[in-house]
């Protein structure tokens, strides 16, 4: 059993003050879950209790002995282990390399490959926790990476076990399965620390609840005194409810596809197949359907990457013949796209770069047309950082640096202060925590409310009954005809992109 | 003129070996700080102090070991500088190696210069000689071609086993692929980074100055201008034609030897019908088209060329 305390924790990144005098203590056995929307500070303390990081100020305390600052090896000793969101593993190297790192005197002349084969099985079997040996890293899945995670915490002996956002890359099923192995952990005395922006998780499996906001934290209550409003509430500060649609009457058409056609590639289905849709003004039309069913293309289509191999597009009653996106950013479309880190932003350039991005050539920004304004670009992105909330240490930071909420915020900023007629938001809430969806829903109905036209592609379905007006249902290719989300229900939709069109069609 | 009789002549492989020992050496080095993650282009330089440092021990009335291990010392202190450069400051790897290259060639000039000021013609020293191995070098054809070379020649075989050996069985050996895989993985285990990654170019700078040494103490008998002549270049390219494995090394090392070894031959067997310059060019054309071909099953070290900083934000 082992006693962990943080006591008074601050540190800084630059200006950026990422965890605030936070204290968390946790006994043995005990499930505590660390809840924060992104960007709260709940990796970087995890980081600084693991020794990644040095605490400006504070200390982490096991049993009553301080750990040394900034050193990993003492952590590991001391019996934390740590499983990383983003995994690290090494994908060249087999699983057991990957587990007996670490586990041996560096400067011993042989390496016990068998007897570590042997526990690693051993423990495999115990925990339930199956993965081969020898298999290199990378083959295999997300959640066979993450067992191998947790199975080197494990084989290392730890006590107290740290798991950042372990549901984030798991399907349902794995997830379920995780928290039987973790009560199994739990009951043979390990304590547990568990990273989740997720509500439902953190009522399944913990005992205790602590919730950071802005770096320090705003509360702790015992889970059975929880519910999802009260912790929802703690985590963002505010009541925070999802924004409903008001109804509002769509105006004159904006965007029409007519029979439009991408074929697949040799010997492939057509990947769009004959796919008509009109998004007027004022409206949200929202495609659902399961990932991989010809919402890539449709997307692509739309932000002017992909030339249709039959049909025709037409932008307020006008055809499109030049695809190209520079030309659909002058004729008033607006993208989110779903890959925000490869497709929305530029990771390596600055924020205010990323800010004006889409903005080329215009004045005031650009003079003569030809060169860029710094002065003009910066305050302009200060407005925009400003008026969105974009949380981040200056304007002049690394894009990548920012968490997924601010991303997401920051093309939002730019999207939307395009004067845009017309928006693609394909998945614009993935992977983000319930104060930055509300924020996104918000202003995508703001958007709609002033007379933009949004095409919603989405796999939530919560999502798409709660903010959009009509919704068509892409399968293999195809798209159903548009229904009025007030008159259906979840469960035809559901039903639908199981392949069940003809039924209701 | 008669081609087949040149590929069954006893002298012609033993040339290979000789041609390939002083890249082993400088391939497996770099080899090993790449590994580790660290691209290690001070290896021509490095090379070079190594040719002159060992040689002078030598000259200087030092063992020929003893000259073997001060130039691996040498070389392991230039490795320190790099690292201290590139592991421990995080600045560009290239521009760091390629001044150490600058630095460690122009140094040895000078050096030598300054110890022998006067010398037009090169002095000599007594370089290793022929180890006859009993039974063996007594057969036809082998015996002449593989069991009769310098101590140096027979350590640069046996380096590739070893090298294998401690780059995937051993603890040390784990870690330097974890640094150059994914160092985070590697500091999340508990070992420090800049400790492997500092170890590794250090260790793998010594045996590229082995390399060099290889050239002024067993190969030759003087040290002169000029006389790496690229050598550390073609390791650089023979670790990329390895895929990053000892044992591809060894096997690239000597096919470019044999391609070396081929076209000083073709040239006299030529005689002038040819121009010459197109035997010379001929093993770099075909290293050329040997890494094309190749290129499509390389598997890099994912963190090769990435600083790590202890405490950024990951």
């Amino acid at each position: 059993m082992a006693d962990l305390r943080i006591n008074g924790v601050t540190k800084r990144f630059g200006t950026l003050t990422a965890n605030d005098n936070v204290s968390l203590s946790v006994a043995g056995g005990e499930v505590v879950a660390l809840l924060g929307e992104n960007g709260a500070g709940k990796t970087t303390l995890m980081n600084i209790l693991f020794g990644h990081y040095v605490a400006d100020e504070g200390s982490v305390e096991i049993d009553g002995k301080t750990l040394p600052p900034g050193s990993t090896d003492a952590a590991i000793k001391a019996g934390v282990g740590m499983v990383h969101q983003h995994f690290t593993l090494a994908e060249n190297l087999s699983v057991l390399d990957n587990i007996m790192l670490g586990t041996e005197s560096l400067f011993s002349l042989t390496s016990k490959v068998g007897a570590a084969r042997k526990k690693l099985q051993h423990l495999a079997k115990e925990y339930n926790l199956e993965v081969h040996p020898d298999a290199l890293v990378g083959s295999l899945s997300v959640g066979e990476r993450q067992r191998v995670e947790i199975l080197k915490v494990l084989y290392r002996g730890a006590r107290i076990l740290i798991l950042d956002e372990p549901t984030a890359v798991l399907t349902p099923a794995e997830t379920e399965q995780l928290f039987v192995n973790l009560k199994n952990m739990v009951a043979s005395g390990m304590s547990i620390i568990f990273i989740s922006h997720k509500l439902h998780e953190i009522l399944a499996i913990s005992d205790r609840v602590t919730v950071l906001r802005h770096g320090a934290v705003v509360g702790e209550v015992a889970t059975k005194d929880a519910d999802r409003a009260l912790l929802a509430e703690m985590m963002v500060g505010r009541k925070v409810s999802r924004p409903k649609a008001e109804i509002i009457s769509a105006g004159e058409p904006i965007v029409e596809l007519e029979k439009i056609s991408i074929k697949g590639d040799k010997g492939m289905p057509m990947l769009l197949n004959e796919v008509s849709l009109t998004i007027r003004q004022n409206e949200i039309v929202a495609i659902a359907g399961v990932a991989g069913n010809g919402q890539r293309e449709l997307a692509a289509l739309l932000s002017g990457m992909q030339k249709p191999d039959g049909g025709s597009l037409l932008v307020e009653g006008k055809p499109v013949t030049k695809n190209n996106p520079n030309r659909f950013l002058q004729m008033g479309f607006g993208r989110i796209p779903e890959d925000r880190h490869h497709t929305g932003t530029v990771g390596e350039m600055n924020v205010w770069e990323n800010l004006i991005s889409e903005k080329l050539r215009q004045s005031p920004l650009w003079r003569y047309g030809r060169i860029i304004d710094f002065d003009a670009c910066r305050k302009k992105a200060a407005e925009l950082i400003e008026q969105f909330d974009i949380r981040c240490n200056g304007m002049e930071t690394e894009t990548r640096l920012l968490s997924g909420g601010n991303m997401q915020k920051l093309i939002l900023a730019r999207t939307l202060t395009a004067d845009p007629k017309f928006i693609l938001a394909n998945q614009p809430v993935r992977g983000l925590d319930e104060g930055a969806i509300a924020f996104v829903h918000e202003q995508l109905l703001n958007a709609r409310a002033s007379g933009v036209g949004i095409l919603l592609i989405s796999e939530d379905l919560d999502e798409i009954f709660s903010i959009a007006d009509q919704v068509a249902v892409i399968y293999h290719g195809r798209l159903s005809p548009l229904l009025n989300v007030r008159e259906t229900d979840i469960g035809t939709i559901g039903a639908m992109m199981g392949g069940h069109m003809k039924e209701v069609a | 003129m008669d081609w087949l009789e040149l590929f069954i002549s006893a002298g012609f492989w033993a040339a290979m070996l000789r041609i390939a020992a002083p890249l082993i050496f400088g391939t497996i080095g770099e080899l090993v700080c790449e590994r580790a993650g660290v691209l290690n282009l001070g290896i021509e330089g490095i090379m070079t102090m190594g040719a002159m440092t060992g040689w002078m021990w030598v000259f200087q009335g030092g063992s020929l070991w003893g000259g073997v291990m001060f130039a691996a010392f040498v070389g392991a202190m230039f490795g320190l500088l790099h690292a201290i450069f590139v592991v421990h400051l995080g600045l560009s790897q290239h521009v760091s190696g390629i001044g150490i290259t600058l630095l460690a060639s122009s140094l040895s000039y000078f050096v030598f210069r300054m110890i022998l000021p006067d010398s037009t013609t090169p002095p000599k020293i007594t370089p290793f000689q022929p180890i006859n191995i009993p039974g063996l070098s007594d057969l036809p054809f082998f015996g002449e071609a593989f069991f009769s070379h310098t101590p140096l020649t027979y350590l640069a075989l046996a380096i590739i086993p070893v090298a294998i050996y401690c780059i995937y069985r051993t603890p040390v050996g784990r870690a330097v692929r974890m640094a150059g895989e994914n160092p985070v993985a590697l500091e999340a285990q508990g070992i420090d980074v800049l400790h492997i990654r500092t170890g590794a170019v250090m260790v793998g700078s010594a045996l590229m100055a082995i390399g060099g040494a290889y050239l002024t103490i067993s190969a030759f008998d003087a040290f002169f201008f000029g006389m790496i002549n690229g050598r550390g270049w073609i390791c650089i390219a023979l670790v990329i034609f390895a895929s990053w494995k000892p044992g591809r090394a060894l096997f690239g090392a000597l096919l470019f030897a044999g391609l070396d070894a081929f076209q000083v031959r073709a040239q006299q067997l030529a005689g002038g019908a040819i121009p010459y310059q197109f035997f010379l060019m001929l093993p770099y054309l075909l290293s050329i088209g040997a890494m094309i071909v190749i290129s499509k099953s390389m598997r890099y070290p994912k963190a090769l060329l990435v600083p790590f900083r202890r405490g950024d934000r990951i």
